[in-house]
Order: C-alpha cells, then structure tokens, then sequence
C-alpha cells in the first residue's frame, strides 16, 4: 500500500528534476521538447536495464567532483574569466575519474558490486492478497479486486486533480498561467514554480499510473512504451486543458477500441442476410491490432468534424 | 553613380553567389568520387554492404530535413514511407523470381492458394517503380490534408504521424495472409535483371545507385528549397499565421512538401531493402522513425548536407558502438539527443558555420575583453580613466 504514494514521490522528483534540468530551457520549443524527453526516455530505459552498484558509485563521484569543483571555483574571484577554459575541463576531469573508477569496480569488485540491480527481463508483480479474488455477483459475473481498485484509485485521482485545480491556490495560478503566461507574470505569478510544480504533479500521476499497471501485468523498462500512443490520441481527442475532455475522450477511446477489438459488434446485429458484408467488416476488425487501426480512422474522422477535440478551450488568440 | 553604387552589390553578390555554386559542384563531384570509386576499393564487402544502407538512410534524412529543417512539421511517422517503398520493391523481386503462375512460398503456410489482388500490379516493373514513390506520396499526402487542413499543427501533428505509425505496423504485422506479418518478406534469393539480388555484383550495382540516387535527391531538395517556394517553407516553418494573413494558404504546400518527403522516403526504403535483404513491420518501429529525425538535427537543420553527414555519422557510431559496447548505444543516443536539443541547436554544419571559427579563436588566443567585469577593478577601461584623472589632479 505504501508503494502508491511513494511511487507518486518517486515519479514527482524524477519529473521536478527532468523539469530543473532539461525542459525549462526548451519552453516555446515543443518539439524540441518531444525530442529531449525521448533521449531521456531511452537513457532512462538502460539506465534501469543496467543500473548496479559500479555505476552508481561512478554517477556519486562524477556528481561529487563536478559540483564540488564548481563551487570551490565560483568563490574564486577569476572565476568568471576562467569559466571558458575551466567549465570543460572540470567536466572531461570528472566524467573520466568517475568512468574509470565505475569500471575499475565493474571488473575488480565482484559479483555483488557489478550485478545489475533489475535486469532487461521484465519482473511479475504478485498484488497483495486482498487484491486477488473478486467480487462475485450471481454465479457468472465476477469482477477482479484488482480491476475495481484500480477504478477506485482512477476516481480517487480524478477528485484529487480536479480538488487541486480548482480548490487550491496553487491550482488557480496553474490555471491563470495555462490562459495567459505573460499576464500571470505580470501579476506577480511564480511562472517558474508554477512550471515545474506542474510537471511535478504530473509525473507524480503516471508514477501512480504505473503502480496501477502493474496489477495488470509484468513490469519491465519497456513498459511504458506501449501507453503514449493511446495517453496523447486521449488528449487530442479530449482537447486540450480540459479535464472532462480527457475523462470521456479516454473512456471513449477505450470502450471502442474494446467493442472492435473483441468483435461483440458482429455478435450483436441481428443475423439478417443484407447484414452480412456488416459483419465480415467488423470480424475483419476483430483483434487488438486491427481494433487500433479501425480507431485512428474514428479519431482521424472525428478530428475533421472537431479539430480541436470535443471540448476545446474557448478564447480569442490564433494559436490553439 | 548613385545607380552604380547601388549595382556594385548586387554583382558581388552575384559573384559571391555563383563561387558558391562552382565550391557546391566540386563538393559534390569530390563525393561521388569518394563514395562511388575510393571507398569501394578501400573498404570491405561487409562494410560497403553498411555505407550503402547508410546511404539510402541518408536519403530518408533529406526528406526529413525538407519538411522538418525548411517547413517546421516534426513527422514521427516517417517509416510507414520507409516500409512501403520497401513493401513495393520487395513484392515485385518475390513474384519476379517466380515462373508463370506460382505464388510466393510463404503465402502455403497460410493456406492461401491464389494470388491477393493486392499483388496483382507489382507483377510488372515499371508500375513497380512508379508505385514506389507514388504510394508513399499518397499516403502522405492524404494525411497530410486530412491534418493540416484543419490546422492541427506543431506537436499534435508529430502525435498524430506516431499515431499512424503504429497504425500502419499494426496493420502490416497483422496481416499474415496478405504479406506475411511480422516475418516480412525477403529480398536475397530473388531474382533482378537475370542475376540474384544478394549477389555481389548486384549488391555492389544496388550501392552505386543509391550513391546515384542520394546526388538526384540532394538536387530536387535544394531546387525545391533555393527558390521562391523554399522561402515560403521557410516563411511557414517561422510563422505561419502571418503567411496566412499575406494571402498564401499554407495548406497546400504543406501537403505537397509532405508528400514530396513521403516519396523520397519511400525510394530510401526500397533501396535499403535490397540492400539489408528483408523487409519487415520493423521498419516501422517507433524508435526507428524519432531516429531519423535526429541524424537531421545532429547534422544541421535546414542545411541539406546536415542531414547526409548526420545520418552517416550516426549510423556509423552505432555500427561501431554497438559492437563493441551493446550497452552503451542507447545512453549514447540519449545523450545524443539532449545534446543536440540542448548545446546544438544548429546541428554540426549549423555550428561549423556560425560559432567554430570563434570559438577556436577563442580557445587558442586569449579571452575576448568581457562586456562587464565582476568588480571595478578588474576593468583595464576604469583602470586607465582613474589613472588619468588621478594623473591630472596630481
């Protein structure tokens, strides 16, 4: 039970961080944005493939010499003439002590040391025993704990989103800064905090996200992966800064690609002889594969009719 | 005179312009002959096998480069050309190896015994080679209107090409019984021109058409991107409202360069197939196609060269690395990715152009004299002016 909040943290400070780090330097540069949060991604993946103790001693000490000689520099008063010749150097110093320190360990400490933490294969995760079983209703209907608590902490998170957006002042200044950047700073909103308490909260609820997932399956570095397509048509459908849009777009989305994808909708109709080509239609649709596609032809369809998503934001400004 | 004068810059200009063109030439002469003489004879089988399946990945990077660098359209989607182009070459090979009336091999494990429709027209080579970058060029085109003409842009459109993405490998991967899912259909027995493709000599005929083929590619993009329509690019890539309020309607010419980039694709794919001898639903692998895009931007955006010198240097660290040190490749690619995001936003020939000869001015010489100085008394300006004013008070 511990591992939701703290998975949320976990998340949360790894997103402040990639916020601190990388994106605040890329705003009004979204796709450049999209293109870093990738290299993240996939130096994360290996990161998690092939973590072990050599490695973190190596990132401890490259971390400990760079800042470190950094700051003991910054007191020198040279510092802002030295800084062209010195910033390299202090970088290529530490990274190549702290690589050769990580790999002298790799080879000379033993199994303990170089044993990578996870691995590349994925980890099953056995939920806690008042998670299996389910709650049966008559003799053929029975719902999965797991399934209902994950509705349950889906609701949960709803609330507390929508509590924070709309019941809390740092809530409001989020808002404020969605509608007008510019305006907000000027009076006198935090845009920086508010940026990165933003990306914060949201990493902090994919972590979350992630927990859930792992009731449904095996967790491995690629999990991920397979969600951004489906996350990103939800809020393109939905429409941007909304969160009714993303509810019903995601319910939406899923209830289709669900009735496509197990082929209910050929059992229904009626067994009518003009139907038939209706029927071959939707039985030619019937796996999870085909149901995807079937679903982007929706979604490209819907977009003609609703470019901006079913509930778009109202305002004046050309740019959407 | 004041006519004179005003013309005496435009003739330098002129001048200026046409020593560019004569330098352009050379440059591409000297790579011909590089790649298309010198390397053949200096590098192995196995490693020209390589440079020529980098070549053809070089081409796909123009393509990115046209609507990415000139037109600001981020496609993550670029394999679904990639694999169709491959898709159409590779479909003619197995059914050109075939004698009157046999079907490719594979379709008896499926139990289909007739040809699919689907088939039919890439029995024929001239459809074949049109259809290569014709059907990317629809495809392209026709999602390309469908999204641009309801101005969905910047990074919803990049979603929407991911999107399809894995649409299209979803549905190549499916279909067993029409092309053979997720196994693909391979090139290397097949027969072209009375000779085997994974023969040596249609290997080696295959790589200097793609050297070929990448010179005719540099051309139409920089044709496409020198004139009045590579300015409208380049007007839409930086505000494209304001190009709307001129008078243009950008839509077109964003499908167009859409579809133009989708065939290039498309070509690349096909010669990359014969050259890797398979095609499959990999090719359409999300990591695959956010790739490409980056051998565009670790070259240069909006420079043409940046994307071919990208694509060969990237390709050719990841050949290297990843034999090495498997590893290592993908911290390498994040890195790589953050870098050029971050440090390099120009690319390589973007930095070469702009910041180098600066910047090892700068490392060799001493220190440019700093616009304000920390405290007074480091500024040699104030120094002088105090000594001069203590002077004469004295």
């Amino acid at each position: 039970m511990a591992a939701l909040p703290l998975s949320f943290l976990v998340a949360a400070l790894v997103g402040l961080a990639l916020e601190r780090g990388v994106i605040r330097h890329l705003y009004g540069r979204p796709l450049e944005t999209l293109l870093a949060t990738w290299g993240v991604s996939l130096i994360l993946r290996q990161f998690v493939r092939s973590v072990n103790w050599a490695m973190i001693v190596g990132l401890g000490l490259f971390c400990l010499l760079f800042f470190g000689g950094r700051w003991i520099l910054q007191r020198q008063t040279q510092w802002e003439q030295t800084r062209r010749v010195a910033a390299p150097v202090i970088l290529a110093l530490s990274s190549a002590i702290a690589l050769a320190a990580g790999i002298l360990i790799n080879q000379n400490g033993g199994t303990a040391l170089s044993q990578p933490w996870f691995g590349a294969r994925n980890v099953d995760v056995t939920a806690p025993g008042w998670l299996r079983g389910g709650l049966s209703l008559g003799t053929t209907l029975q719902f999965p704990y797991a399934r209902l608590f994950i509705i349950v902490l889906t609701i949960l998170c709803l609330i507390g989103v929508y509590w924070f957006l709309n019941g809390t002042a740092w809530g409001l200044r989020m808002r404020s800064v969605t509608q007008n950047r510019k305006m907000s700073a000027c009076l006198g909103i935090p845009t920086d905090r508010v940026d990165a308490l933003t990306f914060a909260l949201g990493s902090g609820l994919a972590g979350i996200a992630g927990c859930a997932v792992t009731l449904l399956g095996s967790v491995g570095p690629n999990l991920g992966g397979n969600y951004i397509v489906d996350a990103f048509m939800v809020v393109v459908v939905g429409g941007v800064g909304k969160l009714v849009g993303s509810i019903v777009a995601a319910l939406v989305i899923g209830s289709i690609t669900y009735l496509l994808g197990s082929g209910t909708l050929a059992l229904i109709l009626p067994p009518a002889e003009a139907l038939q080509p209706l029927v071959d239609f939707f039985t030619f649709f019937a796996t999870t594969s085909m149901a995807k596609v079937m679903v982007f032809a929706l979604i490209i369809a819907f977009l003609q009719w609703k470019p901006a998503g079913m509930f778009p934001q109202k305002g004046r400004s050309v740019e959407v | 005179m004041a006519t004179e004068t005003a013309m005496r810059p435009r003739q330098e200009i002129k001048a200026q312009q046409s020593q560019q063109r004569k330098l352009e030439i050379i440059g591409i002469i000297a790579f011909v002959v590089l790649m298309a003489v010198v390397l053949p004879l200096l590098l192995s089988g196995f490693r020209l096998g390589l440079l020529g399946r980098f070549l053809s990945l070089a081409i796909v990077a123009l393509g990115i480069d046209l609507i990415w660098g000139f037109t600001g359209l981020l496609s993550l989607g670029h394999g679904i050309f990639f694999a169709l182009g491959g898709y159409a070459f590779a479909m003619f090979l197995q059914l050109n190896s075939m004698g009157e009336g046999q079907i490719p091999e594979f379709f008896g494990l499926y139990g289909v015994d007739t040809l699919p429709w689907l088939w039919g027209p890439f029995a024929t080579l001239p459809f074949t080679l049109l259809a290569i970058f014709i059907l990317p060029a629809i495809v392209a085109g026709l999602l390309g209107y469908l999204v641009f003409r309801n101005r969905i842009r910047g990074v919803y459109f990049s979603i929407l090409t991911q999107a399809a993405l894995v649409v299209f490998f979803n549905l190549f991967n499916g279909q067993q019984k029409w092309i053979n899912g997720t196994n693909g259909l391979k090139t290397d027995t097949s027969v072209f021109f009375g000779q085997q493709v994974g023969s040596e000599s249609m290997q080696m005929t295959f790589y200097l058409i793609t050297v070929a083929v990448l010179v005719v590619m540099y051309l139409l993009c920089r044709w496409l991107t020198s004139g009045r329509f590579g300015r409208l690019l380049v007007a839409i890539r930086d505000d494209e409202n304001r190009v709307r309020f001129s008078g243009y309607d950008p839509t077109g010419f964003k499908v167009l360069v859409f579809a133009v980039s989708g065939a290039i694709a498309g070509i690349a794919g096909a010669l990359y197939t014969v050259q890797s001898g398979i095609v499959s639903p990999q090719f359409m692998d999300i990591a695959f196609s956010i790739e490409m895009v980056i051998w565009g931007a670790v070259g240069g955006r909006a420079t043409l060269v940046g994307a071919i010198l990208g694509a060969l240097l990237v390709n050719w660290a990841r050949a290297l690395l990843s034999e090495s040190f498997p590893e290592v490749w993908l911290f390498f690619q994040g890195a790589l990715f953050l870098l050029v995001v971050t440090a390099l936003p120009d690319g390589l020939v973007g930095w070469f152009r702009q910041q180098a000869p600066q910047q090892v001015r700068s490392l060799i010489s001493k220190p440019e004299p700093l616009l304000t100085y920390p405290q007074i008394e480091l500024d040699p300006d104030i120094q002088k002016e105090r000594q001069e004013i203590g002077d004469r008070g004295a």
